[in-house]
Formats: C-alpha cells, sequence, structure tokens
C-alpha cells in the first residue's frame, strides 16, 4: 500500500519533473494524497512569476476535506500545477516545518500552533486568519444518552473523549469547559480530532467535544450537539507562506485561491466561518 | 567497540581473519541501529533533563509502562508457549493455516490492530457487547486494555521464538519420557520445557520489549488518560507535540530503563556463548 503510494508519487514527480524542464503545458490530473511532503521541493525550485509545480501544503487534519477539494479546483484553475497535501495534528506540523520539512503553504488549526513556525522566522508572509471553527458536541447517531449540554458530559456514566491539552481542539474543548464551569474526567485524550471522533462512531464513547465541521464531514454517522459556551472557544485558522517554501511563487497563488470567493464558498458549505 | 575489539583480537590469535565481505556490512549495520540512537543523545536537553523529569505525570507513565509490558508478557508466557507447544508438536489439519494467523499481528499496522480489538472487545465489539451486558465489564479505556493491546501486539514475538526452540529440541526425549510412564503433561513440564527454556526466556525478552514499545494498538484500543492508560510511548508522542524537549527526555528515560532491563535479562535468562 505505502510502497504503491510513494511509488505514484515518484512517478507522478517524475513526470512533473519533466514536463517543468519542457515547459510543457498539459494539465495534471489530480493532487496525489503523499503521506509526506517530502518529495518535489526539486522540481519546485524552478520558480516562476506565475504558479506552475508542485505546491506542498502542509493544512490541520480537520481541513482534510476543503482542502482536498481546493486543491483540485486550483489545479483545474491553474494548469501545471500539482497541490500536494500533508495533513496532521497542527502542532506535529509545526513541528516539522520548524525542523526543516519542505513546505509551502502552513495551514493550522490554532493561531498557537502556527506561532510555533512564525517564532521560529519560518513564515514569509504574516499569517492570516482565513477561516474559524466552532465546537460542538459529537454523540452517536440518535443521541442514546440524549446528551443535551457540555454539563449534561460531566454526569457519571457517561464516557468522554476529548483531544488532548497539547493539540488545538484539545485546548479550545478545555477552554469552553473552563467558561462553563463544567469540571469532567474523560475517559481518553485523543492525540487528534479526528480519533476522537473516531470513537465516538464505534459508540465506544458517549460524546467527544470537536470541531463542527468534523460532526459535517462524518456524513450522518455521528450526530451534534450544539452548546452555548462555543462561542468561547472559537478557532481561528490561520495559513500563511512557509519561510523557505520551494514554490514562493505557488504558495502565494495558493494562499490567494484560498481567501478568494470559490475558495471561501467551499470552506462555508463544510461548516467553516468566514474571520 | 571494545565487544569488537576483543572479538577481532581473539579471532587474530586463532589466526582466522574476519571476511571483510562479512565485516563491513556488520559494521555498517550497527551504525545504523546506532546512529539515531547517538542522535537522540546528542540533541537531548542534558541541562533541562532534571527538570523535565521531575514531574510525577513522567514516573507515572514509566510505572505504568513497565508494569503492563511485564502483565503483557506474562498473558503471553501463559497463552503463547502452550499455543507454541501446538504448533510444533501436534498434527491437525489446517495448522499451516492458525500458524500464519498467529503471526498475522506481526504484519498488520498496530493502529488496524487497536480498531480491530475495538470491534472484537469495545463497548460494541461481538464480544465486548457481551462482556457488557453480562459482566458490566468494558476493556477500552482501561490498564487492562493497555494489557490486552501489547499482549495482541507483542504474543506473536513469543510464539515463534518458542516454536523455533521447540523444533529445534529433539522429541526423542519427550518420547523416552513416554515410555517411561510420563503423561504427555508431565513429559512437557518435567523435560521439553526445561529443555526449550532459554528459547522460552528469548521470546519473552522481545515480547517484553516489543510490548514496553507498542503505541498504535494501545492509542487507539485503550486510549490515552495520564495514570490510566498513557504509557511512556503515548507520553512521547504527545510531548512531541508541544515539547520536542520533553519527548527526548522521555524517550531517554525510556531507553536507559529498557536497556538496563534487557542487559540484565540477557545474562541470566538467555544463555551467551
Amino acid at each position: 500500500m505505502t510502497t504503491t503510494r510513494s511509488r505514484t508519487a515518484a512517478a507522478t514527480f517524475a513526470v512533473l519533473a519533466l514536463a517543468v524542464g519542457l515547459t510543457a503545458c498539459s494539465s495534471s490530473k489530480s493532487a496525489t494524497p503523499a503521506a509526506s511532503g517530502a518529495s518535489g521541493s526539486a522540481a519546485a525550485s524552478a520558480s516562476a512569476p506565475k504558479a506552475t509545480g508542485t505546491i506542498t501544503v502542509f493544512a490541520a487534519s480537520s481541513l482534510t476535506g476543503t482542502f482536498n477539494d481546493l486543491g483540485k479546483k486550483f489545479e483545474a484553475a491553474n494548469p501545471g500545477t500539482t497541490v500536494k497535501f500533508n495533513y496532521g495534528g497542527s502542532s506535529a506540523l509545526a513541528q516539522s516545518i520548524v525542523a526543516g520539512a519542505p513546505a509551502d503553504v502552513f495551514a493550522a488549526a490554532s493561531p498557537a500552533t502556527m506561532k510555533t513556525v512564525s517564532d521560529a522566522k519560518d513564515t514569509a508572509t504574516d499569517p492570516k486568519v482565513f477561516v474559524r471553527n466552532t465546537l460542538e458536541i459529537a454523540v452517536p447517531k440518535g443521541n442514546p444518552k440524549n446528551l443535551t449540554s457540555l454539563q449534561a458530559l460531566a454526569a457519571p456514566g457517561v464516557k468522554v473523549a476529548l483531544c488532548a491539552t497539547q493539540v488545538p481542539c484539545g485546548s479550545a474543548a478545555q477552554t469552553a469547559l473552563t467558561a462553563a464551569n463544567v469540571k469532567l474526567t474523560p475517559v481518553t485524550l485523543e492525540q487528534d480530532v479526528k480519533s476522537a471522533l473516531t470513537k465516538v462512531e464505534l459508540g465506544e464513547v458517549d460524546a467527544s467535544v470537536v470541531y463542527q465541521t468534523d460532526v459535517q464531514a462524518a456524513g450522518g454517522k455521528v450526530d451534534g450537539v450544539n452548546f452555548p459556551e462555543a462561542a468561547k472557544a472559537i478557532n481561528d485558522y490561520p495559513i500563511a507562506e512557509v519561510a523557505k517554501a520551494p514554490n514562493a511563487a505557488g504558495a502565494e497563488a495558493f494562499i490567494a485561491f484560498v481567501e478568494s470567493t470559490t475558495g471561501m464558498q467551499v470552506l462555508t458549505t463544510a461548516g467553516f466561518q468566514a474571520p | 567497540m571494545t565487544a569488537i575489539d576483543t572479538a577481532v583480537a581473539a579471532r587474530a590469535k586463532r589466526g582466522s581473519r574476519i571476511p571483510l565481505a562479512l565485516l563491513l556490512p556488520a559494521l555498517l549495520g550497527l551504525v545504523f541501529l546506532v546512529l539515531p540512537l547517538a542522535g537522540l543523545l546528542i540533541r537531548a536537553p542534558w541541562s533541562a533533563m532534571p527538570s523535565e523529569l521531575s514531574s510525577a505525570a513522567v514516573w507515572d507513565a514509566l510505572k505504568l509502562s513497565l508494569i503492563c509490558a511485564t502483565s503483557a508478557t506474562g498473558v503471553s508466557l501463559v497463552l503463547g508457549v502452550p499455543l507454541a507447544w501446538l504448533l510444533a508438536r501436534t498434527e491437525f489439519p489446517g495448522r499451516r493455516v492458525i500458524r500464519a494467523l498467529v503471526t498475522l499481528p506481526l504484519v498488520l499496522p498496530p493502529v488496524v490492530g487497536g480498531v480491530a480489538l475495538l470491534l472484537a472487545l469495545g463497548r460494541n465489539g461481538i464480544v465486548g457487547r457481551w462482556l457488557d451486558s453480562a459482566f458490566g465489564i468494558t476493556l477500552p479505556f482501561t490498564t487492562t486494555g493497555v494489557v490486552i493491546a501489547e499482549a495482541f501486539v507483542a504474543m506473536p514475538f513469543l510464539v515463534i521464538s518458542v516454536e523455533g526452540a521447540l523444533r529445534a529440541a529433539d522429541p526423542r526425549y519427550e518420547e523416552a519420557a513416554a515410555t517411561l510412564g510420563a503423561s504427555r503433561l508431565t513429559a512437557f513440564r518435567r523435560v521439553t520445557l526445561p529443555m526449550i527454556a532459554p528459547g522460552v526466556g528469548a521470546g519473552a525478552v522481545l515480547a517484553w520489549a516489543r510490548a514496553l514499545g507498542e503505541f498504535g494498538a494501545t492509542i487507539t484500543f485503550a486510549g490515552n488518560f495520564p495514570g490510566k492508560t498513557q504509557t511512556m510511548p503515548l507520553a512521547v508522542y504527545l510531548a512531541m507535540e508541544t515539547d520536542p524537549d520533553a519527548a527526548i527526555a522521555l524517550s531517554l528515560v525510556l531507553l536507559a530503563v529498557s536497556v538496563a532491563v534487557l542487559v540484565g535479562l540477557r545474562d541470566r535468562w538467555m544463555s551467551t556463548p
């Protein structure tokens, strides 16, 4: 599986390098969902004012669905470009960018994780908040335990999965719980929002506090419950060009595309809010 | 280094040189295995170490890791040695298939193993549902869950190692014991087990080491909660999210403890020449 995928990525890369070299202008097919953004840096070094080549985007895992969609739309609008995504926990992505991973664009799920990168002088532009995300209580389909508020999660016998406070969804959930003055002991502190949601999907926990967009992306496998304290813990998503971006022109073009009307439409449809 | 030097000296004395074709890749292999560890040691925040390690959470995680890895090894021994015996000493249809199934957790990505455990033993799992309704037992998010996840991943190492030892051991000793009136169980207990003890020891050490480093199946099946299910590898992973220095410090602790235990056991359990 992995071998095939990396082989495909390598092949794509080789073909792409050739295409750039010959300045051929066939439009690329689709984004290769490469697990790491390691490849594609060499091809992008031939940067032109117009967006060409491979653009490597490191994005928070909560952006997975929308950014895949945006990537395809961007490639269609800019023939000759390929957008590669590396999704993961924002903190882990920030760490790898600081450690020198060849990213062009970084889209984080919290200003704090973006700050890790900008503090290390690894952003080329000032990070801009492009969307916001609100928390929601995710419950198994049909809400079997009839949980309707944050307070209800603290009841004995209710199993709750939260994100670990080290990741944005965890610190946002903590802020909301503090605002609601609710003290609860979760059964687990998950490493990212998707795994917290998976525990709800499998019915192993009765509830989890995740982003509205994740509930929406789960497509009916879980139900979402709004709670008033969510307003106190709205998450800002900043985006920035990486300082050592192998493809700076591509990075600028992609960020502009995300902030365009088309980009915003895709994002708001998925449940994100405009800043 | 010194071990290699003395080995080289010993061979040289006997007048047979180590062939370069073996020595070169061997040294390369050694460097390959040791280099990342060197990286860890060089980048370690030595001055900040005391403050990084002073928090109680670190020792909770370490204690939990040791308890769970040891329990998982115990479970593996109790279930794995008889399983290895069954595979090595008996004939039954489908033995090859069973053997392949036993080694499956070796190739299964641990996270997939964790999901599989949830689907089997989780609150809505095929067996877990029944455990919950009949006994009120739920395994995910408990320390027992950690032991189960670790045993699932580690037991194949023990089974393979013990089965190999059994195949290498001469079955005629058991046959001799049988002719002297010993039952098959007595022969296993009094003859076979002492014979394959080094193999069992080696398997147990392998299983313990694998269990100690287990991450994927544990975080998926047992979750992550400090003092209850957060073992060292989980603590390291989460520390890495925000504070790489703390993660390195934690890794070094885990590394030091495992090296100490493995070196200690190697002399006692595994008959090394």
